[in-house]
């Protein structure tokens, strides 16, 4: 929990991971991979303000002890949900599993959710492990990460029709929530590996799961928008914005922030730390503290008040993930009724 | 940042008549190399690769022989848009006149080896990746200078509109009757490279996937997507500004700060 100027509020960091990136983990024969992939995360931390940096030593593995402090103890967070991401072919263990996180996780009753993951390209032994999974650490979500490399693929599309089956076959085992995380690659190579087109598609065929693109389709964050505003189930992930423009880019994390709340709404915006790319704490005063700049470039985009902010730090996930909130840190009936589409100029500058 | 003087795509070929002429007769140096990658864009990010940081080096030998160096912000930057980078690099390099052989070298990516090799036998980019691709870039390149015509409409009309004229004149407006600017430029320049209409007499505000007129009726809709398609591709610069910065402590040739 939160407190700033006598307001309350409850945080849920809907995008964290507790993973093993040393060279202890990387696979022989992969270690440029290895190595590439976790600097490029460094980079990231780079965007974040110097006094959270850390050492890449550090960065490649923290600690349980670590996490526990940033996230809970420093961060604000009152829960927290692991999103893993597997990478089998450059890390041994995976780079950050179901399991690794669970197995720590359990040792903090109340404070985590375990969201699993498939891979469409699995076939049959996907499934079951999906289905054990689900099973074993009632995992209500799953991270998806489309770009991943698979037995010499580079990637997938949602759009698939094996992604489709085990999409079904996830809704089926009782998963609500599908966070989606595009990167850089896919087959074929040739098509822009970061288009959300196929997640369209998605949300209109499944329309009892939601759909919450992390890092908000960045850096497509148009395509983004522009899916979002037209169905009703998929959400806004704010992994990445926060952490990477905020700080390093305030007048495009100001822009970020307007088109998000003119296209998508403040009812389906989720706040993601991304840790251990940066820690929660900056993020979550940073984030209550922010309004837009003074200035005649974002006149024209909706306001973001108190109620939208609870929203956007906990309130929203909270009823993705059907956590329970403390009755004071809630809404008051009729609080925090999003500004409509409608009330924003549609012409800018004017 | 000059405006490239030619579509820098593949369809019109790499321009290089905006590199200052050499000493006459003699062969290109430095500057001429940097005035031929000044013309070669990221295609994502609408701008010089030159400007946003990625030529590490550019070198010509007394016999013609040039060598460029390029970067990118990580190391797993999309391998589509890296390898139309460094093709465009080594095409714009090898027009210019006086240099006799081209070597480009993207460093430090995962597909490094690939995308070198590929560009250097002009392979093209299905048989490079031989079996993860199944087309040529043509279309992703055609997607993205779509991009940049939205955000293009974006950068010359909002001080239009802030100035007062109404979106009524607005969507009757011909690309002529824009006050010269850079952006004005830029943008009938990429509107000339999808072979849509960039004369004087062409409408300012068309559909880009389809040429068609906007009107007036469609014109609030189209210009929120114009701006957003902005926003999200300097939003996205300036991430890769930064990883860039993170990653190489020195600036790139021709490096410039971004507004």
């Amino acid at each position: 929990m939160y407190q700033k100027d006598g307001e309350k509020y409850f945080v849920v960091d809907s995008h964290m991971h507790y993973w093993n990136a040393a060279p202890d983990n990387w696979v022989e024969g992969a270690e440029q991979y290895a190595k590439g992939w976790i600097e490029c995360f460094h980079a990231y931390q780079g965007l974040g303000p110097p006094e959270t940096h850390w050492s890449i030593e550090h960065f490649q593995k923290y600690s349980e002890d670590d996490l526990m402090k940033d996230v809970f103890e420093d961060g604000y967070v009152d829960v927290a949900v692991f999103q893993p991401t597997y990478l089998k072919e450059w890390y041994k263990e995976g780079f950050n599993t179901t399991e690794r996180n669970a197995l720590m996780g359990e040792k903090h009753p109340g404070k985590f959710i375990y969201n699993t993951r498939f891979d469409p390209r699995d076939g049959d032994e996907g499934m079951k492990e999906l289905r054990a999974n689900v099973e074993r650490f009632g995992s209500k979500g799953v991270k998806l990460y489309t770009a991943e490399w698979n037995k010499g693929s580079r990637g997938y599309k949602l759009s698939d029709p094996e992604a489709y089956k085990f999409l079904a076959a996830a809704q089926e085992l009782g998963i609500k929530n599908v966070h989606v995380h595009k990167g850089p690659t896919i087959w074929p190579l040739d098509k822009d590996a970061f288009d959300v087109s196929d997640i369209d598609h998605c949300a209109t065929d499944f329309p009892d799961l939601n759909f919450i693109v992390e890092h908000v389709g960045l850096p497509r964050i148009e395509d983004f928008c522009f899916m979002a505003t037209q169905e009703p189930n998929v959400y806004a992930g704010l992994s990445v914005v926060i952490g990477g423009l905020m700080h390093a880019r305030p007048r495009f994390f100001a822009k970020v922030m307007g088109e998000l709340l003119f296209w998508v709404g403040e009812d389906k915006m989720t706040f993601g730390s991304d840790y251990g790319i940066w820690e929660p704490k900056w993020q979550i005063e940073g984030f209550v503290d922010w309004d837009f700049p003074d200035s005649e470039d974002y006149s024209d985009y909706p306001r973001l008040g108190t109620a939208g902010k609870k929203k956007i730090l906990g309130l929203n996930a909270a009823k993705l993930y059907d956590i329970e909130v403390p009755a004071e840190l809630r809404l008051d009936a009729g609080e925090g009724s999003p500004a409509a589409q409608d009330d924003a100029q549609l012409v800018g500058g004017a | 940042m000059s405006p490239p003087a030619t579509t820098g795509s593949r369809a019109g070929g790499p321009g290089v008549h905006s590199a200052p002429p050499g000493p006459a007769g003699q062969r290109p140096g430095t500057p001429q190399l940097l005035a031929a990658l000044e013309t070669v864009r990221d295609p994502e990010l609408d701008e010089p690769i030159t400007a946003l940081g990625f030529v590490a080096s550019c070198t010509v030998s007394a016999d013609g022989d040039a060598q460029v160096r390029l970067r990118l912000p990580t190391y797993f930057c999309a391998p589509n848009f890296a390898f139309l980078m460094v093709a465009d690099a080594y095409d714009a390099v090898t027009a210019l006149p006086g240099v006799r052989r081209t070597e480009v070298m993207l460093e430090d990516h995962f597909a490094s080896d690939v995308i070198n090799g590929g560009v250097a036998a002009r392979a093209g980019f299905a048989r490079s990746f031989d079996g993860e691709a199944v087309g040529e870039l043509d279309q992703l390149r055609a997607d993205f200078l779509r991009k940049a015509v939205m955000a293009g409409t974006d950068q010359v009309c909002r001080p239009l509109l802030a100035a007062g004229t109404s979106p009524a004149a607005l969507a009757e407006m011909t690309l002529g009757e824009l006050p010269p600017s850079r952006a004005a430029d830029r943008l009938r320049q990429r509107r000339a490279d999808l072979a849509l209409p960039s004369g004087d007499d062409a409408p300012l505000l068309i559909d880009p996937a389809t040429g068609a007129t906007v009107g007036e009726q469609g014109l609030p809709l189209h210009l929120r997507r114009a701006r957003t398609t902005r926003v999200s591709i300097e939003a996205n610069a300036g991430v890769c500004r930064g990883m860039l910065a993170h990653r190489y402590q020195t600036p790139g040739l021709g490096e410039e700060e971004d507004q």
